[in-house]
């Protein structure tokens, strides 16, 4: 659900965090999260939604992109979220964070395949679906790996793409 | 037992006398299960008005006030009335009724998304989808209203809970994992701030909301003496700390008290105590408090930092945190003398304010009727306003002496609560008079709640500032559109004190003050509500004004 919200003016003061949030797992969560976003005007680059480590929790990984004070009021507002039961700024040279993106390109002709195939491979991306007309592959890392495989691949004409957003966790012990 | 009984049994665990609200198809078995509950219904005339009235119990009561509403209608009625109680952290549990289960998602007939359309304006929404979830619900929703920073929270329950009978069981304790409010305060910042405070030489208590909610009047009283500073409140403070106290200054702010606008810019160290910095009352975030130290002290770190960054923060319920300061206080500190040039200040502040602001040269102005309303009603009445000049003049010239007895709707400003939520803070003190002091154009959107007055014997006092305007955006079409009026004037359409008597209550117009005073005599003594309908002139001001987006130190004292 990566984009659900943007801001389209950028400050340079802004950076780019992770937050990492247990939340309850029940009807309602996602909607009050996105909800508080919007309300208080918070930039969302990217939130993921899923089971975490507890049975009745689940764990959400939000990308934001922001000034300090902002991400102050934010992980406060947060916070006060009576379903968010506990919400961290993950330090990212100390965090490690993937996201997964599906990519269908166009592939008529066997030199594309070949060489969407080859840069498939550098970026340790897997073929998953292949036809007449076009090739899908699945590419894992950092948001600025997939966006340098699909700058890379974009003169080959993009069909679709899904990108699943960030996921994230602290490195070792907690 | 059913789901709706679950409820009443709840709901009188909870320890509610009252409730407030109005039927419907939804919640019929609300209704009927309510029949054999020890709890008073007051049947409302329109929805909002039931939230308005919840509210302004909650407010004198300091418990949750609850209302009742049906599903898709009624339920949205009552959402103007939730967001005025969230907006000024007001405890309330909202009940409505609401479709089927297995109905909900069908558009079915009445339904609405409730749950959605209320998440942005409470602190929490539930909807049970089990009666036996009920107990469990309703104790979550009280404990989430009443503790931390109080506001409102919904339960919506479909049609077929309230009916399904079960064994149900109520639970003694609930923990809610995601909630904890913090209610005792790190020590080591008070020390800090005990220390800014000592070192001050022109120290200043800014008195919020919270010190109501807190009901920590005697501690604010205590604390200010010990500190010997000037006290200023925020207009939603105003009455947490007695006006007519030699150390009082009175509210701050776009339509604040001249000398407390001014002291507060010249003092070195704010203690801001339960107040949120909102514009309304410190003007510009960046310019306010420059060069001063600031401490502030909140239940609430969300608040800390949101609109000012400050030099201590004390998180923490402020009765425990000011208690927490005044021992340590005593403790450390030298008494200043109350002869000192900081408190001459004050005294030299007030003077000069008193003498260059002038009234208006009529008999009946609204400062002239609020000064003989504070003579003629008793200390202990309580006071709460409508929306408007009406209620700026209030701020200004209506002295709360006794604390707590006093509120308004101050976050959301919206008109046509002061008359429900007088009714409600009826219920809940019953032995002393409420006076709700209001506009025209605020009274006639909820002056149908004269039946409900006059029905349940809730009587109160309207005191009526008719100006046959939505004077206070006369006032600003005047100032800053050139009084190119459109959509202000009401042409004194309705006549009130005939509305009044049409509702079987009592009626008076008067024309002079010594009119007035024998109406306010007579309204203390009648056991129906009185609704005294005193013309004022429609180009009266308020005074002094801080223009939005300006600075208090650019305060436009008179016209
Ligand atoms: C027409 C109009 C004009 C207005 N003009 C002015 C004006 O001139 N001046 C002015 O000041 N306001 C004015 N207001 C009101 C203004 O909009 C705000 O509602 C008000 O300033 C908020 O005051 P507050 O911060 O004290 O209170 P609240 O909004 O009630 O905030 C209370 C704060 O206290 C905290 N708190 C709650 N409970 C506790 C507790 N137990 N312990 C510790 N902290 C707690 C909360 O977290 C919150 O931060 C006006 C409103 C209207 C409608
Ligand atoms: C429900 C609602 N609608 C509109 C407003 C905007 N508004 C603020 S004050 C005011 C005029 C209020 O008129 P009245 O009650 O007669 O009080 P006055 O200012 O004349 O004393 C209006 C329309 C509001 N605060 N609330
Ligand atoms: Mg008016």
């Amino acid at each position: 659900m990566s984009q659900i919200d943007s801001t389209p003016e950028r400050k340079s003061s802004d950076n780019v965090y992770i937050l990492s949030a247990l939340v309850e797992d029940k009807p309602g969560v996602l909607f009050r999260v996105t909800n508080l976003f919007r309300a208080r005007n918070f930039n969302i680059e990217s939130i993921t939604v899923g089971y975490s480590e507890f049975a009745d929790l689940s764990r959400m990984t939000i990308t934001t992109r922001s000034d300090d004070r902002t991400l102050d009021q934010l992980v406060k507002q947060l916070g006060k979220l009576i379903d968010v039961v506990e919400v961290r700024v993950l330090d990212r040279a100390n965090t490690v964070y993937r996201e997964l993106a599906l990519i269908k390109m166009n592939a008529q002709d066997p030199t594309s395949r070949a060489e969407i195939t080859n840069l498939a491979s550098v970026f340790r991306g897997k073929i998953l679906d292949i036809d007449k007309f076009t090739l899908t592959v699945e590419i894992t890392g950092t948001p600025s790996k997939i966006d340098a495989f699909r700058n890379l691949v974009s003169d080959f004409g993009i069909v679709q793409l899904a990108r699943t957003g960030v996921s994230a966790l602290p490195r070792g012990a907690v | 037992m059913k789901g709706a009984e679950a409820l009443m049994r709840s709901l009188e665990k909870e320890g509610v006398d009252f409730v407030f609200g109005l039927p419907g198809g939804a919640n019929l078995p609300i209704y009927d299960a309510l029949v054999d509950a020890k709890i008073r219904h007051i049947l409302v005339r329109h929805e909002q008005s039931a939230a308005h009235m919840a509210d302004g119990y909650a407010r004198i009561k300091r418990k949750a006030g609850v209302c009742f509403a049906t599903s898709g209608p009624g339920a949205t009625n009552l959402i103007t009335g939730i967001a005025t109680a969230y907006a000024d952290s007001s405890p309330m549990v909202a009940v409505t009724g609401q479709v089927p289960l297995e109905m909900i998602g069908k558009d079915a007939f009445q339904e609405t998304d409730i749950i959605g359309i209320a998440n942005p304006c409470t602190k929490y929404t539930f909807q049970p989808r089990k009666a036996t979830e009920i107990p469990e619900t309703v104790k979550k929703g009280f404990y989430i209203a009443e503790s931390g920073r109080p506001g409102p929270v919904l339960i919506d329950i479909p049609k077929d809970v309230q009916q399904d009978s079960q064994d149900i069981e109520f639970p003694d304790l609930i923990k809610v994992r995601g909630y904890n409010p913090t209610i005792e305060c790190d020590l080591s910042t008070i020390g800090k701030a005990a220390e800014l405070l000592l070192a001050a030489q022109r120290p200043i208590i800014m008195s919020g909301g919270g010190v109501i909610l807190s009901g920590a009047f005697s501690e604010l009283e205590v604390l200010a003496e010990l500190l010997l500073t000037p006290v200023v409140t925020t207009f939603k403070g105003k009455g947490s700390f007695p006006e007519n106290h030699p150390l009082a200054m009175g509210p701050i702010g776009m339509h604040g008290h001249a000398e407390a606008n001014k002291i507060i810019l010249e003092a070195d160290c704010i203690l801001a105590i339960g107040a949120r910095f909102s514009d309304r009352s410190v003007g510009r975030f960046d310019e306010f408090g420059k060069g001063m130290s600031i401490i502030h002290m909140d239940i609430d770190p969300a608040e800390i930092g949101k609109n000012k960054s400050v030099d201590v923060a004390i998180v923490g319920d402020v009765k425990s945190s000011m208690k927490t300061m005044i021992k340590l206080l005593n403790k450390k500190m030298v008494k200043r003398s109350a002869e000192n040039p900081w408190l001459r200040r004050r005294t030299e502040l007030i003077d000069y304010y008193t003498e260059s602001i002038k009234d208006y040269p009529r008999d009946l102005t609204a400062r002239k009727v609020l000064k003989k309303l504070r003579q003629v009603l008793p200390s202990k009445a309580i006071v709460t306003t409508e929306v408007g000049q009406c209620q700026m003049w209030t701020s200004l010239h209506f002295d709360v002496i006794s604390p707590g007895t006093f509120f308004s709707s101050t976050g959301l400003g919206t008109m046509g609560f002061g008359f429900p939520a007088a009714i409600g803070a009826k219920a809940a003190k019953q032995n002393v008079p409420v006076v709700d002091i209001a506009g025209d154009g605020s009274f006639n959107m909820s002056e149908n709640s004269l039946a409900v007055s006059v029905l349940e014997n809730l009587p109160v006092i309207v005191i009526l500032l008719n100006n046959y305007m939505l004077g206070m955006v006369a006032q600003w079409q005047r100032t800053f559109y050139n009084r190119r009026y459109e959509g202000v004037h009401l042409h004194n359409c309705p006549d009130y004190a005939k509305i009044a008597d049409a509702y079987g209550a009592q009626g008076i117009k008067v024309q002079s003050l010594l009119e007035l005073d024998n109406a306010i005599r007579s309204a203390l003594k009648s056991n129906v509500a009185t609704v005294i309908d005193i013309p004022i002139d429609p180009e009266e001001d308020v005074y002094p004004f801080v223009a939005p987006g300006t600075g208090l130190k650019d305060m436009i004292v008179g016209s």
